[in-house]
């Protein structure tokens, strides 16, 4: 089975957040693997382990997206692949994204590809569906089980906390909710192995794309912190005084009763 | 300002989304003097829901009627959208950002070649522009957002933006369409209903959550009972999901639901980030908590440092009295 797993670097949102001159400051700040496309990887080798195969994890950005790659490699990934886009693309969307792996995958034969259903970032959770579109492949979000059973593919997926049961078949995209596994932490033979494995680079043109292809449909006019909140009132004095005064403030201060 | 809006509505147990009418009141911002038609999918006749959406702002409202949309699939919903937006050419289309909105819109958008802002809190005209505000790194931070060309397509995270007044006055034409659906490549085998009962979570006014401080499912009996006092939903932290205190439908944050009401009280829940993503955006937070160094209280407005299975109990009879001398 050949699978694909979609991964983005994202900025640790636990990380504070800095904004300078209309960006998010990323000096020094911690990068990981999108935390819902580690969960993909993680089914992406537990699939291939039972099934057979090779999964082969792709992602867009610049050379610094090499140790999120190395990282899915040292978990279980057999291939990876970098789509540098840092000297031609200065700025892009959910379209641009789209647009490149539609030409990635243009040559392919991908049996399945799972995806993280949002990215922490800039969380839009568009990439999954835009890209299924684009390949006229059926897909499924949030899923929070699958299992492959010949033709066809039983799913399990997070609706507002229900849960639906789907039915599938191959070639299929998926996007994957939390509650899917616990993603493994790569090993130290899995490390020194990862060094090994094939990361194949590309560019746009490498694609038969150039700058104006992937021109995004969004413009992002400002990125600004929420004003700060006035530091919280925390009660003081007896808990009977406490619960009285906190039933007023809401009453006659917040006014949301 | 006078585009044509397209407001795709959502049904739950036969009854419109709240969210419908607070997306229908931003295609009417988006385009004060425009048309706004609303679309439905149904398997049943939802020609009563098409009346209800006109009560709440839109000029007219198209519906399918098919079988294969008893349930939504993206499959089926798309095509009988796109048969909507092809026939009615709108320039632009607002949805909620729910779970049907997620999994449809950009399918839409990809299909159509177009921009798509998800999860839109608020939006406004900037001179020629209309302007998007969402949130993005975990709601740590916000964007503002427009459509450089062409459709202006968005969802609204639900409890953001007033609906209309509803007016039992306005008329409209509700028109049904046929569509020819067909290769549904996703079959529904059944739905396990997880969410209780009563206020929907994403759209009440009033959430009481429960985090690991609870300790046992038994401890959810009390912030049950204060949101039946308060007419609120009760929601958790992943915290008390993981401990099984309670479904993962009751899930607030990151993963599982993203509320904004107008009162949160947080209760026993530590406040980390990735529950701070799905309510910090809330107007009026309330934080009970034995630790008086827990995160919750750096986005409280108001705080009691203390157990909750004292001050919940006292808080009960506190808002009982209030509603007896209302």
């Amino acid at each position: 089975m050949n699978i694909y797993v979609l991964l983005k670097r994202t900025f640790d949102t636990e990380e504070k957040i800095v904004i300078d001159n209309n960006r998010i400051d990323e000096e020094g700040a911690e990068f990981i693997i999108n935390p819902y496309d580690e969960y993909a990887v993680e089914e992406a080798i537990q699939l291939r382990d039972e099934h057979g195969g090779e999964v082969t994890v792709v992602t867009i950005g610049g050379e610094e997206a090499e140790k999120q790659l190395r990282t899915a490699l040292a978990m279980g990934a057999d291939k990876s692949v970098l789509i540098n886009t840092e000297d031609d693309v200065e700025e892009g969307d959910q379209y641009t994204t789209v647009k490149i792996l539609e030409a990635f995958f243009d040559d392919k034969e991908a049996d399945l590809i799972l995806a993280g259903n949002v990215a922490i970032d800039e969380a839009s959770g568009q990439v999954g569906p835009r890209l299924a579109e684009r390949l006229n492949l059926p897909y499924v979000t949030t899923i929070t089980d699958i299992k492959i059973a010949g033709e066809t593919v039983h799913i399990e997926r997070d609706v507002e906390g229900d849960v639906e049961k789907v039915d599938a078949s191959l070639p299929l995209l998926v996007t994957c909710q939390q509650g899917l596994n616990e993603p493994r932490y790569p090993s130290l033979p899995g490390i020194m192995k990862a060094k090994k494995k094939p990361l194949e680079e590309l560019e746009l043109d490498d694609l038969d794309l150039d700058e104006e292809d992937v021109e995004m449909k969004t413009k992002t006019l400002e990125i600004f912190l929420p004003a700060e909140k006035e530091a919280g009132k925390v009660l003081e004095g007896e808990l009977d005084d406490q619960v009285k005064e906190l039933v007023s403030l809401l009453r006659d201060e917040a006014k949301v009763l | 300002m006078s585009q044509k809006m397209l407001v795709i509505g959502e049904a739950r147990d036969g009854a419109l989304r709240n969210v419908t009418f607070e997306a229908i009141a931003a295609a009417r911002k988006i385009s004060p003097n425009g048309e706004v038609v609303g679309i439905l999918c149904g398997s049943d006749d939802v020609s009563n829901l098409g009346k209800e959406m006109i009560y709440y702002g839109a000029d007219r409202v198209c519906t399918v009627q098919h079988d294969a949309l008893a349930t939504y699939t993206s499959d089926g919903y798309g095509q009988a959208v796109l048969s909507v937006i092809e026939e009615e050419s709108p320039d632009g289309i607002v949805m909620g950002h729910t779970a049907i909105g997620k999994d449809l819109t950009p399918k839409l958008a990809s299909k159509l070649e177009s921009g798509l802002i998800s999860d839109a809190v608020a939006v406004d005209h900037v001179g020629e522009n209309v302007v998007f505000t969402r949130p993005i790194y975990s709601g740590k931070a916000f964007e503002k957002k427009m459509i450089a060309d062409g459709l202006l397509f968005a969802t609204i995270r639900p409890n953001n933006m007033k609906p209309l007044q509803r007016d039992d006055s306005r008329s409209g034409d509700v028109q049904s369409k046929q569509v020819d659906i067909k290769d549904v490549r996703t079959i529904i085998k059944d739905v396990l209903r997880k969410s209780t009962e009563g206020v929907d979570l994403s759209e009440a006014n009033i959430v009481v959550a429960g985090g690991r401080g609870v300790k046992s499912a038994e401890g959810f009996e009390p912030l049950q009972q204060l949101a039946d006092v308060l007419g609120a939903a009760v929601g958790a932290s992943r915290g008390a999901c993981d401990a099984e205190y309670c479904d993962y439908s009751l899930q607030i944050g990151q993963t599982g639901k993203v509320v904004t009401p107008d009162l949160y009280i947080a209760c026993g829940i530590s406040g980390a980030i990735q529950h701070l993503a799905g309510m910090s955006n809330s107007k009026v937070i309330v934080a009970i908590n034995k630790d008086p160094e827990a995160n919750i209280f750096n986005v409280a407005d108001y705080g009691i440092v203390g157990d909750l299975f004292d001050v919940v109990p006292k808080l009960i009879e506190e808002f009982k009295q209030l509603k007896i001398n209302a």
